[in-house]
């Protein structure tokens, strides 16, 4: 039985005492301290701070309620975290101890290019790994995650159009697609259109080839797609896109199903951002940082944000271009996440070509393995082409449990917290009714797979002889189930312990 | 070679006897039926052309190789700033985010098994709703520069109008930055004088660029060049006078000693919260504040991801959640206030743990030695014959201005890194009319005697 630690755990700012201290800064040197006075005198007195309500805490205080948190926090280290379209997989400790040298963390990213030969050596080797990987010419580093990666893909797919004289305002967004990508679409002021998906979960074709016009900027499309189906009519959809002059981008939040075996650039696609934080093994922090490194096929590779990282053969030495008239503009500081890229390439060099294709296909089949195992159970269903297999990901749609017994896809996914595992996505895609969307990466074994199908088996069980006790889940968890209403209702909204004190906000 | 992949030490799932007997309840012969689906034109023929696989001690080797070409902080004394700083990060703070519950989890998509983050994440919100004096902070931007771009378009959606006033001396990549976020949009900046003698906004000229296109006015406060902005009540004014929203930046590691936005009329804050807990890792990640003022209306057309305190069902235990998810991606889809999900949550806890160590006194602290070596550094490099410090009669921050009067700041830089000093980010590109200067930070960690160095080392050069 899974029981996980409860501490009741107050906030900082309730545990302070006047007068403790966590840190000591090492005391200013006499004749600097002789300076303060004066500095702070030129400080206009209006501009001076008054009060400031700060909690104090000793160190081990801080460190007990920082532990004490983290016992309440369920990580991919503690067990199954099979959230579909996420990637979930083991993040190797290794990348940790590399991120964490001195060479990654104390090199300011204005220093004298001279003194970042490392930082630049290894970003442009990991720029030649990522070309090969998906088929690419050119990536950039630049963007902080896999959206901030649309959103650059968007602004260069504009930036080329407008190179060829055209103003193409539409993008083609399939309604399987992650959210991100009509939202990515939008912020880069192109105007989203939606395309169904046919009886077999795909891109409906004819539906595509009445969209697509001459104002079509491109489309972007996740392959495998949200449902974990392949895009077998890829080439058809591509041709489609390129013959009324628009552009095909790869959303790479699936890439892990297909590293090593298929890549975007051979599928025809021009742009691809990938999500390191999922593909690549770099942990995702509880919400990052990630980062969504873009790359281009050649005709797009002069509109990649500056600056690039190069390498000059008559110096033997790498450097920052950014000398790149046509580049699309400034969208982040500096260069990119780097300390995640060390982790990204460290990763890739351990797992080498053979160990990246193996990964996807491990991940295929075990994730191809569970479905077998749930296909059949009670209330289940499995939307579109059943038969079909799935690659990394496949969706349930929990629609007749709900029918049956008033449990839905939410309540089940309640539940698994209980025995340990933590629950798979639901509710989307937005195409499946009561959708509960699985993705157990290649890190589950055959035995996690088995303890995942029993606990489903032992919840749909229960959901149709006792589905109060579902309905009430979870029991085990640090807190039980949250009033998330609540939480978001103008009068109970409560944001910040400033904003409790100070109560609800004006309207 | 086979065996070495087959199993892998990262892919659990990779060992022979798992694979057949999951192959043989498929009733499948090979994983490759599993692609039969895939054209086989696009199938690779062979493998991927790539290094390795290397064993965890020989990545180790190699990477620690490559990066030992780098020269950090701890080879030379490192004067730059300008949008990442260096500073001191207790030990306390390091064990914390290097906990692997914290490190490898998710968004917090079941809070009840999520709980650790998400109140680590309500924290941070809580401490610099503090620090700021604003009372809703989201969970966290990329960078300063990303949460002004999304702070740009917040404004627009607020008034529904089309201008972001922007001073002359904003850091030039931020400003960037906006504009790449606001046009397509069809928003647009504007720029506002700013006095060459002490940097301040020049007010006249701020009535003068204000008007009922404008969104916002912006601000930077420390300045990107150091010089803090003083007549800040003056420009909230114009601001809302125009029916404009005020945008501040800020430095937070000023906010010990300086008054914060909050107190001024600012409607939202941005910054960088690097400074707390994060190292400067080449560039990244950083950590973007965003924050806004207690307003129904504002609050959700905020960007990003807001964690909410708010209790179980049964009412009996506290709890916290992302609130307002309906702003979001996944849920509003193209109308979301943005397409940001992941973001840069691990800096967020790193800063609630520093944040909560330095506590009430330790803010201050930092701020007066900071403050302190600002005002020692500008007063020896002022003593340099061939330097002056422009915008020198307002008081500064952090980051100063240096001038070489005879001298091209590129030549003089180079000069200083063969004696191992990194002296600055040179100026003459961003702000060709402010001369030969060169922006130099300096922190609680650079000591007297680095500085004295430097002064001294620039001081032979110069002659």
């Amino acid at each position: 039985m899974y029981i996980q630690s409860r501490w009741n755990e107050p906030l900082i700012f309730e545990i302070s005492r006047e007068g403790a201290i966590g840190h000591v800064l090492p005391a200013l040197e006499k004749e600097v301290f002789s300076e303060l006075e004066e500095a702070l005198n030129e400080i206009p007195k209006e501009m001076r701070r008054k009060e400031l309500n700060l909690p104090e805490v000793s160190e081990l205080e801080v460190i007990r309620h920082f532990t004490r948190l983290s016992q309440i926090n369920y990580g991919i280290s503690l067990g199954t975290y099979p959230l579909g379209s996420c990637t979930m997989k083991y993040n190797p400790v290794i990348n940790e101890k590399l991120a964490s040298l001195e060479s990654v963390q104390n090199v300011h990213p204005l220093q004298d290019q001279r003194t970042t030969q490392g930082s630049l050596e290894l970003l442009y080797k990991l720029e030649k790994a990522l070309c090969e990987i998906t088929g690419m010419r050119k990536f950039s580093f630049i963007p902080a995650a896999g959206a901030h990666g649309e959103f650059l893909g968007c602004l260069m797919m504009k930036a080329y159009h407008k190179e060829h004289g055209e103003e193409r305002t539409k993008v083609i967004v399939p309604d399987s697609a992650h959210g991100t990508n009509p939202a990515s679409a939008e912020m880069a002021g192109l105007e989203v259109n939606v395309v169904k998906s046919d009886e077999t979960g795909c891109v409906d074709i004819k539906e595509l080839e009445k969209i697509a016009t001459e104002e079509t900027a491109g489309v972007m499309l996740t392959n495998p797609n949200t449902l974990g189906i392949f895009e077998r009519n890829i080439e058809e959809i591509v041709h489609t896109i390129h013959d009324v002059g628009g552009l095909s981008y790869y959303d790479g939040a699936n890439l892990n199903a297909i590293m090593g075996k298929v890549r975007p650039g051979d599928m025809g696609f021009d742009i691809v951002h990938l999500n390191v934080h999922k593909t690549f093994s770099t942990p995702h922090g509880g919400g990052g940082p990630g980062a969504g490194p873009v790359g281009v096929k050649r005709e797009l590779q002069e509109f990649l944000p500056a600056p690039t990282v190069e390498y000059d053969s008559a110096t033997n030495s790498h450097y920052l271009d950014y000398d790149r008239p046509k580049a699309i503009g400034k969208t982040k500081m500096f260069y990119g996440n780097f300390s995640v890229y060390v982790k990204t390439y460290a990763y890739i060099l351990m797992m080498g070509a053979e160990g990246l294709r193996l990964a996807a296909e491990a991940s295929v089949l075990g994730s191809n393995y569970l479905l077998s195992k749930l296909r059949d159970l009670k209330g289940v269903g499995v939307p579109f082409d059943s038969g079909k297999p799935r690659k990394h990901e496949f969706v349930l749609s929990l629609s007749k449990l709900a029918k049956d017994t008033g449990v839905r896809a939410s309540d089940a996914a309640k539940r698994f917290l209980d025995y340990g595992v933590h629950a798979p996505i639901t509710y989307f895609p937005l195409i499946i009714d009561e959708a509960f969307m699985v993705e157990p990466t290649e890190s589950e074994t055959r035995r996690e797979l088995d303890n995942f199908a029993k606990i489903m088996s032992e919840i749909i069980d229960e959901a149709y002889n006792e589905p109060m006790k579902v309905l009430g889940a979870p029991y085990n968890t640090s807190v039980g189930r949250i009033n998330e209403v609540k939480a978001s209702h103008p009068k109970t909204l409560c944001l910040s312990w400033r904003m409790r004190k100070r109560g609800s906000p004006s309207a | 070679m086979k065996n070495k992949v087959f199993p892998h030490p990262f892919i659990a799932n990779s060992t022979i006897t798992d694979w057949k007997s999951m192959l043989r309840e498929l009733r499948i012969k090979s994983v490759q039926d599993l692609y039969s689906d895939v054209p086989t034109k696009f199938l690779l023929k062979s493998k991927l052309n790539l290094a390795g696989s290397l064993s965890e001690f020989e990545a180790f080797e190699h990477i620690s190789r490559i990066l030992s070409r780098n020269r950090s902080c701890r080879d030379m004394s490192v004067f730059v700033g300008a949008g990442t700083w260096l500073h001191y990060i207790p030990a306390a703070v390091s064990e914390i985010v290097s906990r692997s519950e914290f490190l490898t989890s998710y968004t917090q998509y079941q809070p009840e098994a999520s709980q650790g983050m998400l109140m680590a994440l309500f924290e941070y919100q809580s401490l610099i709703a503090e620090l700021l004096k604003m009372d809703v902070v989201n969970a966290s931007m990329y960078d300063w520069a990303t949460a002004l771009g999304e702070a740009g378009r917040m404004s627009g959606r607020l008034t529904g109008r089309s201008e972001v006033v922007i001073p002359r001396f904003a850091s030039p990549d931020r400003r960037a930055t906006l504009q790449t976020y606001i046009s397509p949009i069809g928003m647009k900046t504007v720029e506002v004088a700013q006095s060459r003698g002490d940097g301040q906004i020049v007010l006249e000229n701020l009535k003068e660029k204000v008007s009922s296109d404008t969104a916002a006015v912006y601000i930077e406060n420390p300045s990107y060049l150091g010089f803090l902005e003083t007549e800040v009540t003056a420009v909230a004014e114009i601001s809302h006078d125009a029916g404009a929203v005020f945008i501040v930046g800020v430095d937070p590691t000023s906010l010990g000693i300086i008054r914060p936005p909050g107190d001024y009329g600012a409607d939202i804050v941005i910054g960088e919260g690097q400074p707390f807990g994060n190292p400067v890792n080449f560039g990244g990640p950083l950590l973007g504040i965003l924050a806004c003022k207690s307003n129904l209306k504002m609050i959700r057309a905020m960007p990003g991801r807001i964690i909410g305190m708010t209790t179980t069902v049964d009412e009996m235990q506290r709890a916290f959640v992302m609130s307002l998810q309906t702003r979001e991606q996944h849920i509003r889809r193209r109308e979301a206030t943005s397409n940001i999900c992941t973001n840069n949550a691990l800096c967020a806890l790193a800063s609630a743990v520093c944040l909560s160590l330095l506590g009430k006194s330790g803010i201050r602290e930092l701020s007066e030695h900071i403050l302190a070596k600002t005002k020692y550094a500008i007063k020896k490099f002022s003593s340099i014959d061939g330097v002056d410090v422009p915008l020198s009669k307002a008081p500064h921050f952090k980051e100063f201005m240096i001038r070489f009067k005879r001298r091209q700041a590129d030549d003089v830089l180079r000069e200083l890194l063969e004696h191992k000093i990194c002296g600055g980010k040179s100026l003459v590109p961003e702000f060709p009319e402010l001369g030969e200067s060169v922006l130099v930070c300096v922190t609680e960690l650079h000591s007297k005697k680095q500085i004295d160095d430097y002064v001294e080392t620039l001081d032979q050069l110069l002659r």
